[in-house]
């Protein structure tokens, strides 16, 4: 198994899953919410908010890395904030890795779940208010068991978005092996050294495989939410 | 007691509709379009009015959220929850009364289904369950039956009759079907664009023939309330109103019981002497309470019969012909195979 990639490669690939792994946990919450809110809420800057949220998925991501150095980096006002708020440094390091993958899988993320909550019938939670249910409980019993196979779609979409994620990354956390190189900067490193070529096509095979599956796992899940649709 | 007062306005129509309603079923009739769905979704608060005053035996409901407002709602579709059980949808409110529910609306087998695998009358069955064992102080209840067929129509009926019968607090239900309403309601609220054009007592908005062109010609006739007298052995029903006795087609009823008997305004015919060798079996003396001309080729005629009112409809050239007046005592002739056996209940 270790002749297949090296301990740099092993590096990457364990470095992606933990930055993509964190980038969807953090990053699920504040999707469904935002779902929720685009799916079900009418207020003024909806629209506003739904093109902000597609803006990373539309612009180069190397200036979605350059807001966020601009942003988050060592001296800038998010990134002084969450220094001294929670001791946590995005600057050059994998949580800025994961940062960076979590808003880049966002927009996937958001529009998996905004389309599976749209198509639960909003005359099942008025059926639900009618029966004393408050709205939690009402997103609890009714909404999220009828929209999970559209989350559960929308956080695969993201995680596997968050392991190949390149362009926002390498601008935001530049690649430095064993702490932001991930599978995808690893890859592009070894195309530059003479000779990396067959470990970079090794990478390459991996990092399909992984995305491979996630689409099928997210097609699946897909497929669950339309069947309900239909019942 | 339930006191409703509603305005609101959407693109090009206005509802705006007051009313009262006292225990038992509350009919709100109308043509489709007439606001009558709005006007229970705003008491049930699931549509943001202008004006939304709800008050339910003293108790304003205005400013509650529907989860606070303990109204049950039966929808049109059901809206059974298809994640869970029909166990599961049923107590899903609450368990209020649970043996007894199920026994009255006859759930007990279908208790672990899933709603995906019922028929449209069961599932509307599981849906007055589900609202019931909320144990709601207000029932809506939104054209339960018109989803269905002829048949489930007929299998639910009677449930909802054993419910009005049963339960003390105010239904409000919302039917555009003359045949369920005057079978089912005690008081009759009729809607035409937005607006209350006619309200109160059912036996008394019904024989008014100033309704008649509310109600349309198809649905305008008075409704009467006797007591069966008995099953004649060709297929008849004796009922004694207080109109007189009254033949009606098939088995209705138990002998000794109350029933309701609709009789449609244009299937009455008058005439001023006692008919002979006639085949219609139902001739009541009457006396002319009013007259009233519409706009039409037709005259509405109440007629008062005994203590009960009937409501007849005829052509102006017949009432002129026969020089129909106030105050004239006629006889009314009723073809008993006029009034529908779905009409009676």
């Amino acid at each position: 198994m270790n002749e297949l990639l090296g301990p740099a490669e092993w590096a990457a690939l364990w470095l992606s899953l933990k930055v993509a792994f964190w980038a969807t946990l953090c990053s699920l919450p504040i999707g469904f919410g935002v779902a929720y809110v685009l799916a079900r809420g009418r207020f003024v800057g909806r629209q506003a908010l739904n093109v902000l949220v597609h803006l990373p998925l539309v612009m180069p991501p190397v200036v979605t890395g350059y807001l966020l150095l601009l942003g988050f980096g060592r001296t800038g006002p998010l990134g002084e904030l969450f220094e001294n708020l929670f001791g946590l440094v995005f600057a050059f390091r994998w949580t800025g890795a994961a940062l960076a993958a979590a808003i880049m899988g966002f927009p996937l993320m958001v529009r998996a779940i905004r389309l599976s909550l749209e198509a639960v019938d909003s005359g099942l939670e008025e059926a639900a208010s009618t029966l004393g249910a408050s709205r939690f409980k009402v997103l609890r019993t009714v909404t999220l068991p009828l929209a999970w196979p559209g989350i559960l779609a929308g956080a695969v979409l993201g995680f596997a978005k968050g392991m190949g994620e390149f362009g926002a990354t390498v601008t935001f956390v530049s690649n430095i092996p064993g702490q932001t190189q991930t599978l995808a900067l690893s890859i592009d490193t070894l195309l530059d050294v003479p000779g990396g070529e067959p470990l970079a096509l090794r990478l390459a095979i991996v990092s399909i495989l992984i995305a491979a599956v996630a689409l099928i796992i997210s097609e699946v899940l897909a497929q669950r939410v339309s069947k309900a649709r239909a019942r | 007691m339930l006191s409703v007062d509603i305005a609101k306005t959407f693109d090009g129509f206005t509802l705006d509709v007051a009313f009262d309603a006292p225990a038992g079923i509350t009919a709100i009739f109308g043509p489709s379009g007439s606001g009558k769905t709005s006007v229970i979704r705003a008491v049930a608060g699931l549509l943001p009015c202008e004006r939304a005053q709800v008050t339910l035996s003293g108790v304003e409901l205005t400013h509650l959220r529907p989860c606070m407002r303990k109204v049950g709602y039966v929808f049109q579709d059901a809206r059974l929850f298809p994640h869970m059980t029909v166990q599961k949808n049923l107590r899903y409110g609450g368990s209020h009364d649970e043996e007894a529910v199920i026994a009255v609306l006859g759930l007990s087998a279908l208790l672990d289904r899933s709603p995906a695998t019922l028929s449209g009358g069961e599932r509307q069955r599981v849906a007055l369950g589900r609202a019931l064992m909320s144990a709601p102080e207000l029932l809506l209840m939104d054209e339960p039956l018109s989803a269905l067929d002829a048949p489930r129509k007929a299998e639910v009926l009677p449930y909802i009759e054993a419910l009005r019968d049963q339960t003390s607090i105010p239904i409000l239900y919302v039917s555009h079907d003359m045949g369920e309403v005057a079978r089912l309601a005690r008081n009759i609220v009729v809607l035409n664009k937005g607006q209350v054009v006619l309200s109160g007592d059912m036996e008394d908005v019904l024989s008014d023939p100033a309704a008649v062109p509310f109600l349309g010609v198809r649905d305008a006739g008075a409704v009467l309330t006797g007591r069966v007298v008995g099953h004649a052995d060709d297929g008849l029903t004796k009922i004694e109103t207080g109109a007189g006795a009254v033949w009606v087609p098939g088995a209705v009823g138990r002998a000794g019981g109350t029933v309701r008997v609709r009789v449609p305004a244009q299937d009455i015919i008058l005439s001023r002497t006692q008919p002979e060798g006639l085949s219609a079996l139902n001739v009541l003396p009457v006396t002319i309470a009013a007259l009233e001309r519409g706009g039409g080729p037709g005259v509405a005629v109440a007629l008062q019969a005994g203590d009960s009112r009937l409501l007849a409809r005829v052509t102006k050239r017949s009432c002129d012909g026969m020089a129909l007046q106030k105050g004239d005592r006629i006889f009314a002739i009723l073809k008993a195979t006029a009034i529908a056996s779905t009409d009676v209940g």
